[in-house]
């Protein structure tokens, strides 16, 4: 016997959601094997935060603080290659550290990758403060005396025997702020380093954050803004490079797609059997 | 396939947090208590190694006595572990309630609202980006409208948050667009991991 109309649409509402999970799967995978390079077009925010960088002058020291854990490594770790490859090709020096237990072993990941293919050397191009517990605390800290806070570096030299350290202590010896972050450690660095010690700020950011920050970036309280996997691909694509970021663009616009036909289909299936009104009439 | 015996760990454990998709089973209890108990041995040494014995017990150790302002205030926390010495924990937390407000309020103030404020009201940009800031504009105001209960929301403050609604709906969609593409990168990421550093079968990095 036919289906009527209102049985398929019962049907499709009815749908096992592990069938949405392989249809997702697929979406993800199939684009990583078969790549179509869909183009990616850098956002004004995105743009901001490259050109910050751009402005800053050759051979200055930038801080930088890389503040996340594996859990999100997805959407920050393309970016921490991007912005300290772009550091390196523009011969500024980033001082670097994280506010998180697990940040070191992601950090040096990032900058084994960043210096290789830059061509950089440890002490002379970049360092490596490691993990500091205490947040705002060591936020706070960082615009007072940084080698008295970190008495060494993640590799046990001391800072004060550094040359590039000799020429940094404080927020004010830095002309640009990098954060990346995926929680709230971006909000002090926004309320301190960039607002109280008034220091020049771009911020990379988990796409769940991003929207949250938009207001910053308004305020002129950050010059740029990277969000997510996609703003990653965008850095990517402004510095000529392929990473992680622009080949998981593809999956990236593919399931997109599949959700928005899913939840368009979902809508329509809802409407058409009356779900709406039961719902909204207390019904099953 | 791999010959890296970690990346084989790590790629089998994705497997088995992957299994809940299916349904709850034992591999994936068995991949989320591996998880749990290994997160808290690694934060507490690292703690123990970069907090604690720098901080305290080597400290101590040259002689210097400030250190035990904050172990004594450490200890006194552990006191909510019993009813009878959980009052002693106060002790601990309003110092540390205390330091905590002294740093974050005057910072909070200053980045979050009155930095905010002088963005909110300042002059409208020429050309077409007159429409961003009255938008902008448009949307504060309405906004706040919608959470003024202190008047009911009817006649013109009615409709001011009836508009501040739709900047807000506005804002949850565009927030919640960010959250799937957050959640398709972690899946993303890895697929990445398990068909290129597991499997070998895409590029390299």
């Amino acid at each position: 016997m036919a289906a009527t109309p209102n049985g398929v649409w019962q049907r499709v509402l009815g749908i096992d959601r592990r069938w949405i999970f392989v249809l997702v799967g697929l979406g993800t995978v199939l684009p990583l094997l078969f790549p179509v390079n869909l183009p990616v077009t850098p956002s004004p925010r995105v743009q901001a935060a490259y050109d910050a960088i751009e402005a800053v002058p050759e051979g200055s020291i930038v801080l930088m603080s890389i503040d996340y854990e594996p859990d999100i490594m997805a959407e920050l770790q393309p970016m921490s290659i991007a912005v300290l490859r772009h550091c390196f090709r523009r011969n500024l020096r980033p001082v670097i550290l994280t506010l998180y237990p697990a940040g070191p072993r992601l950090v040096e990941q990032a900058l084994a990758v960043a210096t290789a293919a830059e061509g950089k050397k440890r002490y002379e191009d970049y360092v490596f403060l490691g993990y500091k517990s205490g947040n705002q605390a060591v936020i706070l800290g960082l615009g007072e005396n940084i080698r008295g806070l970190f008495p060494r570096d993640f590799y046990g030299v001391r800072t004060d025997s550094i040359p590039l350290m000799q020429r940094v202590n404080s927020y004010a010896d830095f002309p640009l702020l990098i954060n990346l972050s995926g929680s709230a450690i971006a909000d002090y660095y926004i309320r301190i380093g960039a607002s109280r010690y008034h220091r020049p700020m771009i911020l990379g950011a988990t796409a769940v954050m991003a929207t949250d920050y938009y207001p910053y970036l308004s305020s002129r309280q950050l010059l740029g803004l990277i969000g997510g996997m996609k703003g990653a691909a965008e850095y990517e694509r402004l510095m000529g490079i392929v990473g992680d970021a622009r080949r998981g663009m593809d999956a990236q616009s593919l399931v997109h797609v599949i959700v928005v036909i899913l939840v368009l289909l979902g809508n329509v299936a809802l409407f058409a059997t009356g779900g709406l009104k039961r719902r909204i009439g207390g019904g099953a | 396939m791999s010959h890296d015996v970690g990346t084989w760990v790590a790629a089998l454990l994705t497997l088995c947090v992957f299994s809940f998709l299916y349904r709850d089973n034992p591999f994936y209890r068995f991949a989320e208590h591996l998880f749990v108990g290994a997160s808290a041995g690694y934060l507490l040494a690292v703690q123990y190694q970069n907090v604690f014995r720098p901080n305290v017990i080597e400290k101590i150790g040259h002689g210097e006595l400030l250190p035990f302002v904050p172990l004594v205030l450490g200890i006194l926390i552990l006191g909510r572990a019993w009813e009878r010495t959980s009052g002693l924990a106060r002790w601990s937390l309003a110092f540390y309630v205390g330091i905590y407000s002294g740093i974050a309020v005057p910072s909070y103030l200053q980045a979050q609202i009155f930095a905010q404020l002088a963005d909110a009201v300042k002059p409208f940009q020429p050309g077409w980006g007159a429409v961003n800031s009255g938008l902008i504009l448009l949307g504060f105001l309405s906004v706040l409208a919608y959470f003024f209960f202190s008047a009911p929301h009817k006649g013109l403050h009615g409709f001011s948050a009836r508009t501040g609604i739709w900047f807000l709906m506005v804002a949850f969609g565009a927030s919640f667009g960010y959250t799937v593409m957050a959640r398709i990168s972690l899946l993303i990421a890895r697929m990445q991991f398990l068909m290129r550093d597991w499997m070998g079968i895409l590029p390299g990095a």
